[in-house]
């Protein structure tokens, strides 16, 4: 019988501690079958955020780094200029990555650097309890929007890809869902022709995934994928915001 | 290594400023890696290296902030670089958080702070008011941090090279804590030591990346255990005390027959020098104990000057900050005087004088109490 299905090598054995229904380890095996697929484990670093996602160092089978709230691709930018063989990616929530990490995110984006970025939009902060992200839809309760997100009060939700799209710095950013299958195999395509981009020395890439957050929305896995067809994909739009590798 | 990278033979005499004689400094003893932020009066720091490096093949970033900065050595740092940032107060308080991670990552590198007047955005007149932030770790969490106080270009340029080895052999980052006179003023000094070949450096057992043939590292700050971070927490203390047993430098001037004995470091000990030059041409003896580590601090050394002399004058550009280290080592065996210029003001050599003098005459005082002979 021919095997069809496994853990990919780029993983390690630990189980993971996700809740029911959150989109991290969909993603996180993602990038497990991608370095296996590219060949790149042993010279692959992983970045830890700040978040739900911080025991990612001990999901991922490859040297990894557990850095401060935002500052992976400021840690990233130190890794490659030493090492430029080294393939880095960091895995960033949106408060890590839209909130602290902003200025750290827009200019190594700027400055082109050759890394690949995750970032898991699932519009709340997870791991402290649910409290406002940047990405925080208008009208959602959170801990900290007891009565929903108004933005004349709280802002207005954060468009990442479309932002970093303006910038001359980013060779491929697009924006994915891992609600649904149909979603998840172009997540998988994604991700992977990004790390490919980094392999082949490209520059920057960022892959923004909206992921469910059941817990942190308080609704049931499958109302929390509804969610993000219903909400929020109509706020951010899927697709890719920029691809320099389709300019003749 | 391509032998046109050295740029100075060791021992030759140059003519450099003390932020650039550190910038080359740090080259030399095989920095390959910068990131910074500019800021008065450190920036001819980032200014040489940003062609300097270039020579060498190494890599210069002017980052977006300090806060950037500081996780661009905490990458550099973990792939076993030497590694390199400056800055000077406000920036350095930026850094902290940074500085806080790789301390408890037990990662190597170094920083300089070429210290401003303070508190706030003060100004970029020289100052020593960042002692407390440089040796009590400075960030958030139970660190120490080694502390070099050069006092003259000669050592800006020198200290890189000890500093790097000291930093790697106890894995643990290692500041230069300068002032703005020290990194603005230009005077002659030689390197004392040969240009590193980074190629000769030996590669490290704990730094990521290409993990063939082994078990995946994690380089962590995390520690959700009690018990494993409460050891943690032991782990670095032993590591301290072996350094503080192990590494304590200071410099002794005109100590063996002194009445009263001056501490001060960078700066104030230059001038102290003068005052005691001149207090001796007129019978006055006056002697000089300069840390040049601030941490670990030389607390023996000074106890037992104390016993000896009677009498300890600390002389800062801040408010007292050393004096209380000095208090600590004196712990009640002689008396303690304190004379400090904050601000960015710089005390002149007749003024130490006139107040060592006045110390001197001094009677009745309550050993162990600082006294503070400002003026006030």
């Amino acid at each position: 019988m021919k095997r069809v299905y496994k853990r990919p090598e780029g993983l390690s054995k630990t189980i993971m501690r996700y809740c029911p229904g959150c989109g991290h380890s969909i993603v996180h095996r993602i990038i497990g079958e991608t370095i296996d697929e590219l060949g790149i484990r042993e010279k692959t670093i992983a970045i830890a955020p700040v978040g739900c996602s911080v025991f990612l160092y001990e999901y991922f089978n490859c040297d990894s780094i557990q850095v401060a709230h935002g500052r992976a691709p400021a840690v990233s930018t130190g890794i490659k200029r030493v090492n430029p063989e080294l393939i880095v990616f960091s895995y960033q929530g949106d408060g890590d990555l839209a909130a602290i990490g902003t200025a750290e995110l827009i200019h190594s984006a700027t400055r082109g650097e050759n890394f690949t970025i995750i970032f898991i939009n699932n519009a709340i902060y997870g791991m402290t309890g649910g409290q406002q992200a940047p990405t925080t839809m208008p009208g959602q309760k959170t801990t900290t929007n007891p009565y929903g997100r108004d933005p004349k009060l709280a802002g207005y939700p954060i468009r990442v890809s479309e932002m970093l799209a303006t910038l001359d710095g980013p060779v491929y950013i697009e924006r994915t869902a891992v609600n649904k299958a149909v979603n998840v195999l172009k997540t998988k395509k994604a991700i992977k022709k990004a790390f490919q981009l980094q392999v082949e020395k490209k520059g920057f890439s960022l892959i923004e995934v909206l992921a469910p957050c059941p817990t942190g929305w308080g609704i049931s896995p499958l109302k929390a994928c509804e969610y993000v067809d219903k909400v929020m994909i109509p706020y951010y739009p899927l697709g890719v915001y920029k691809d320099l590798t389709q300019v003749k | 290594m391509n032998p046109d990278i050295i740029k100075y033979k060791t021992g030759e005499k140059i003519l450099l400023k003390g932020n650039e004689a550190f910038a080359e400094g740090t080259v030399r003893a095989g920095c390959r890696f910068f990131a910074g932020y500019p800021i008065t009066p450190q920036n001819e720091i980032p200014e040489y290296l940003s062609w300097r490096l270039f020579e060498v093949g190494g890599t210069f970033i002017q980052a977006e902030s300090e806060v950037s900065a500081i996780n661009m050595i905490y990458g550099a740092a973990s792939c076993g670089a030497r590694a390199l940032t400056s800055s000077s107060g406000p920036g350095i308080s930026l850094k902290q958080e940074g500085i806080s991670y790789i301390a408890s990552a037990e990662l190597p590198f170094l920083y300089a702070n070429v210290m401003r007047g303070g508190p706030g955005l003060g100004n970029i007149a020289p100052c020593q008011s960042d002692y407390f932030q440089a040796t009590r770790g400075g960030g958030h969490g139970d660190y120490r941090i080694i502390v070099l106080a050069p006092d003259s270009a000669y050592e800006m340029g020198n200290f890189p090279k000890l500093a790097y080895d000291t930093a790697e052999k106890y894995r643990n980052p290692c500041m230069i804590l300068a002032d703005g006179l020290i990194g603005q003023m230009m005077e002659p000094l030689e390197f004392n030591f040969d240009f590193v070949d980074v190629e000769k450096i030996p590669s490290k057992d704990y730094v990521v990346g290409n993990c063939k043939g082994r078990e995946m590292r994690v380089i962590n700050t995390l520690h959700m255990s009690t018990d494993i971070l409460e050891k943690h927490n032991w782990d670095l203390y032993r590591k301290y005390e072996k350094i503080k047993a192990e590494f304590t430098l200071f410099e002794e001037k005109y100590t063996d027959d002194a009445d009263i004995i001056i501490v001060a470091y960078g700066t104030a000990a230059r001038i102290s020098m003068a005052a005691i030059m001149k207090g001796r041409e007129q019978g006055i003896k006056i002697g000089l104990l300069r840390p040049i580590t601030l941490w670990p601090f030389p607390e023996k050394i000074i106890s037992q000057l104390a016993q000896k002399v009677g009498k300890v004058l600390a002389v800062e550009m801040n408010t007292g900050q050393l004096v209380e280290d000095v208090q600590m080592a004196v712990n009640g065996k002689a008396e303690v005087y304190f004379y400090g210029r904050p601000g960015g003001n710089i005390p002149t050599g007749d003024e130490i004088l006139g107040v060592a003098k006045d110390a001197l005459k001094m009677k009745n005082v309550e050993p162990g109490k600082i006294n503070v002979l400002n003026k006030l």
